[in-house]
């Protein structure tokens, strides 16, 4: 198939960004959006041009690497699916197609469609683990059943990728649904359980210092996230958040 | 050169606790003055990053993605082994050290090995502890299954997401001593050179993928950990990042290269769709546990779905060929990884392929989807249930097992494999071979250590499903933490490493040189281009079946292609700026050197065994022939200032509680 493509292309942090026209011609329908994209690169450096810079590695969905708003959408039209497991037998041949990156303050541009994204590790390391050392003296793995319903749901929670489409998604910019999630696996575990209440309220000061927005209920971050983390992980942490809240001010 | 691997004295059993409990220690006071550099995030790094940390050492890590989160050890699906027994159905340390020796064909140490599997169950603790949500039975435990090559079940695993789930629970104690101020971290950095400072790693140089800025960190000690080298051949299963240039640049250090041609092709992954593609994709071991395998057994057949006019399913029983199944009854489909890709191959070469390009095989659910929907029906107390209600009861298990897995396949070929079967084909997937490493896995350079995929150590000529995340937190978890102490307890008066050091600044200057030859070569083919050519070399000539002539010609043409690559690759844009097109050419530029050192192995190693096929050494029924009187050791590599010139220096391996065996599946 033929394509039009209109690409954000943008040097550096410092500089403006635009919109650049390309045209891309015998793209095959199995191949993935990104195998497209590699190929518009491979005629770029044919012709002496710079390739256009986006962030990707497993090309799997999984390693949370890949993003791109695709025609206003965190990666792409296809549900539950991130930018680099798209194929572009979703696309028609003539389409025009829309390629910009994650729009969000607490996400500056790199340089064209890629983003730093680092203030996700900062969220994490501010509470988003269980203060336990490697010992090798731990207590065994069965010592502590969890009913597998708990189980289940705290590994459904488990399995955000951290790529921030939930943010891109939000009008707001809020990182709820992301950090919701972590803080909704370790608090179903009986292993998270004891921290439970640090951790939720560090880890949502450092959303806000971040520079998230606020959740107003739109959920436009669960219909847009690749691993369908659900809207229950933002109403859980509220739940715990108020608990927390209470609990620290008593 | 002799090499020692300081494999302790003593009983198997009790080699590594009498080991632990004589190493040196370095007191809390001391450690606080003491640096360790771990580049890699992966399983092993992260592991070893935390672990360090928590001990009192002050860690700097490196990754080149933007979190250590990315690594690639995140995209693992099946599972992790550990020899906890909790099924009761006779696994034990032993068992799993035993499986894992065989699996490997008797080329790894059996010490290594055997602390391996005595530490594997303390993963499992450590990990649940950490809050990763393994599989759980109904009851609460942790539920298991089985894996190629062996015939218990003592595989962990989250889904089809185990790495990720081990890999996230690495990265949160990760990120707790980041906070702590124990680790820095430094995302998107690539190391391109260590350096040595008389005789011994002290430090790295790496790169600020960013800005492109140059940089000298100093260490007491440095840990590679920096995962495989699989992308060699252009087309893998693994990250589209991942490279072996870490690993190669400590070679050219001093660093021995172990087992370089030891590759593993796994037997189940999507093939290839056309020229487009950039990378393979693995669909997980575990599905060998339910499906089945299979191509027509009338090569007419094959040709009629070749052509699209006939469908597997109309094909009845009898004209099918469960080809693993007739040639190893006794672990079917379930054969390891090495066996079942050479059986594939063969099959397609014979003319038995059932996709247009020829190579690939089917791998067939409809059996377990009527199996589980028997058993869900009489579960459910549904007398005489029809064929559609079986169908959709067992449907709904395999989806509860596999689901993601499915998903992803219909993503990427379009065919809904509840209905129709999943067309596989062997695929690279992970290197056995690596940084040569002693028992406490430190290299040939006193002070830099590799841990992980990056090391050669634990599964000989192939390794078993499961064994490499067990491997990679084996390592990072429960051994470095204590062995690196040896060789620091050394070095607690060596005061802060000077990065002023003429030996900093000789290896700062190498780096910014290459840099510089990449950029003016202005040439008039990409990096791509390279890349896929130096991988289509690998494939068809070091790849699953391998002949003297076949390599020799590899060696030439691969020195070729070298040659042309720095003459005439083309990198657009600048060295001081983020620009991937750079970061790929170092790593390609690599990988021209190691090509030629596998091949090299390969031509050398005259038997086949484990990932390690050579056609001119098979049985005439065409299994492997292994040649214990002449190669039972570990072909370990010295650079000379070419890889085509490395020097071979042998590592006997001495087998003491194991008798080596012809590997029979049968
Ligand atoms: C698709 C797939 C599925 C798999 N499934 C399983 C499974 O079910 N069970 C199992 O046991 N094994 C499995 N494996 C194998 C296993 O995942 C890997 O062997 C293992 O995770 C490797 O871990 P590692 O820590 O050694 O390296 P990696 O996870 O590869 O990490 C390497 C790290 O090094 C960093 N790095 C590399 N080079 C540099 C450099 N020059 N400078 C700075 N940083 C650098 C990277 O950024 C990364 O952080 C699978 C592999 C694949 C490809
Ligand atoms: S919640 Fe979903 S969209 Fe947000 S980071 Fe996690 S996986 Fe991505
Ligand atoms: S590249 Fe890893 S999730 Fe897309």
């Amino acid at each position: 198939m033929d394509l039009k493509l209109k690409i954000w292309r943008q040097a550096n942090q410092n500089t403006k960004g635009e919109l650049k026209d390309y045209a891309i011609k015998n793209v095959s329908a199995d191949s993935s959006f990104l195998e497209m994209m590699d190929q518009l690169n491979e005629e770029l450096i044919t012709k002496g041009e710079e390739p256009v810079v986006f962030d990707h590695d497993c090309r799997e969905g999984i390693c949370g690497m890949c993003s791109l708003h695709i025609n206003g959408e965190p990666h792409g039209p296809q549900n539950a699916t991130t930018t680099c497991q798209l194929h572009m037998r979703k696309f028609k041949d003539g389409d025009t197609i829309y390629i910009e990156p994650w729009r969000s303050r607490a996400f500056p541009v790199i340089k064209d469609l890629s983003v730093d994204r680092n203030a996700f590790d900062r969220i994490i390391e501010a509470g988003g683990y269980v203060s336990v050392n490697t010992s090798g003296n731990t207590l065994d793995a069965n010592a502590m059943p969890v009913p597998k319903a708990d189980a289940d749901e705290a590994f459904n929670s488990a399995t955000c990728i951290g790529c921030g489409a939930c943010v891109a998604a939000c009008p707001n910019a809020s990182a709820m649904l992301f950090v919701s999630a972590k803080v909704s696996q370790l608090s179903l575990l009986p292993q998270g359980k004891v921290e439970a209440k640090d951790r939720v309220l560090n880890m949502v000061n450092q959303m806000d210092l971040e520079g998230f927005g606020n959740c107003s209920n739109v959920g436009a971050c669960a219909e847009e996230c690749p691993k369908e983390i659900s809207l229950e992980n933002i109403a859980r942490m509220n739940r715990e958040y108020l608990g927390a809240s209470l609990a620290s001010s008593k | 050169m002799k090499l020692d691997s300081k494999i302790p004295e003593g009983p198997l059993e009790t080699k590594w606790q009498n080991h632990k409990a004589n190493i040196r220690l370095v007191n809390p006071a001391n450690k606080r003055n003491i640096d360790v550099i771990v580049v890699g995030t992966g399983l092993a790094g992260s592991s070893a990053a935390a672990s360090l940390a928590e001990m009192g050492y002050n860690v700097k890590a490196f990754c080149f993605q933007d979190s250590p989160r990315r690594a690639h050890s995140i995209a693992a699906q099946g599972g992790i082994n550990a020899a906890k027994n909790y099924q009761n159905d006779g696994d034990s340390v032993y068992r799993l050290f035993y499986d894992t020796i065989k699996g490997g064909d008797y080329r790894s140490r059996e010490a290594n090995v055997y602390r391996l599997a005595e530490v594997s169950a303390n993963i499992i603790d450590q990990a649940v502890a950490q809050g990763v949500p393994f599989a759980r039975e109904y009851g609460g435990t942790l539920d298991n299954r089985s894996f190629g090559g062996v015939q218990v079940s003592r595989t962990f695993y989250a889904k089809g997401q185990t790495g990720q789930q081990l890999l996230l629970g690495a990265y949160s104690a990760l990120s707790r001593q980041i906070s702590k101020g124990k680790v820095k971290m430094y995302n998107r950095h690539e190391m391109l050179d260590v350096v040595l400072v008389d005789g011994k790693a002290r430090g790295i140089i790496a790169r600020n993928l960013v800005t492109g800025e140059i940089q000298r960190h100093g260490a007491h000690a440095v840990v590679i950990a920096s995962g495989g080298y699989g992308n060699v051949f252009f087309l893998s299963t693994n990250a589209m990042g991942s490279n072996g240039s870490a690993a190669w640049k400590a070679h050219k250090k001093g660093a021995l290269f172990a087992n370089p041609c030891f590759t593993q092709i796994h037997p189940t992954c999507i093939p290839v769709s056309g020229d487009h593609q950039s990378k393979l994709t693995l669909m997980s071991e575990s599905l060998r546990n339910d499906g089945r395998i299979w191509v027509p057994k009338d090569r007419k057949d094959a040709e009629a779905i070749r052509a699209g006019k006939l469908k597997p399913t109309d094909l009845p029983e009898e004209k099918r060929d469960y080809y693993l199944e007739r040639r190893y009854p006794s672990f079917g489909n379930l054969v390891p990884r090495d066996v079942a890709s050479r059986a594939a191959k063969e099959r397609c070469d014979e003319g038995y392929g059932v996709n247009q390009t020829g190579e690939a095989v089917y791998l067939d659910f409809a059996a377990a989807i009527e199996r589980y929907g028997k058993t869900e029906a009489n579960v459910k107390g549904i007398d005489n249930p029809s064929a559609a209600k079986i169908k959709e009861l067992g449907t709904a298990v395999v989806e509860a097992k596999y689901g993601n897995l499915f998903a992803m396949y219909e993503k990427i070929v379009d065919d809904n494999p509840y209905e129709t079967p999943m067309m596989i084909y062997p695929a690279v997937h992970y290197t056995m071979g690596g940084i040569w490493v002693d028992y406490n896995l430190m290299t040939t350079v006193p002070g830099m250590f590799a841990l992980g995929e990056a090391n050669f150590s634990d599964h000989g000529a192939n390794r078993l499903g499961a064994s490499a995340l067990m491997q990679g937190l084996a390592d990072g978890y429960f051994v470095i933490p204590y062995t690196i102490g040896e060789y620091l307890a050394d070095e607690i008066r060596t005061g802060a490493i000077d990065t002023n050091h003429a030996a900093f600044e000789e290896a700062e200057k190498e780096v910014r040189g290459t840099i510089d030859k990449l950029m003016n070569a202005k040439g008039d083919s990409s990096v791509d281009h390279y890349h896929k050519r130096l991988g289509n070399i690998m494939w068809n000539k070091c790849g699953m079946a391998r002949n003297a002539q076949g390599l020799q010609e590899a060696i030439k043409e691969i020195r070729e292609l070298r040659e042309e690559f720095w003459q005439n690759v083309r990198i657009p844009g600048g060295a001081n700026e983020m620009n991937p097109e750079l970061d790929k050419a170092m790593r390609v530029a690599d990988f021209m050197e190691l090509g030629e050192l596998m091949c090299k192995d390969a031509l050398e190693r005259e038997e086949s065994c484990g990932g390690h096929f050579r056609e001119e050494f098979q049985t005439e029924e065409g299994e492997a022939l292994r040649r214990d009187e002449d190669y039972a050791f570990v072909s370990s590599w010295k650079y000379t200032g070419d890889a085509g010139n490395a020097e071979l220096v042998k590592e006997e391996l001495v087998f003491e509680n194991v008798e080596l065996k012809t590997r029979s599946y049968k």
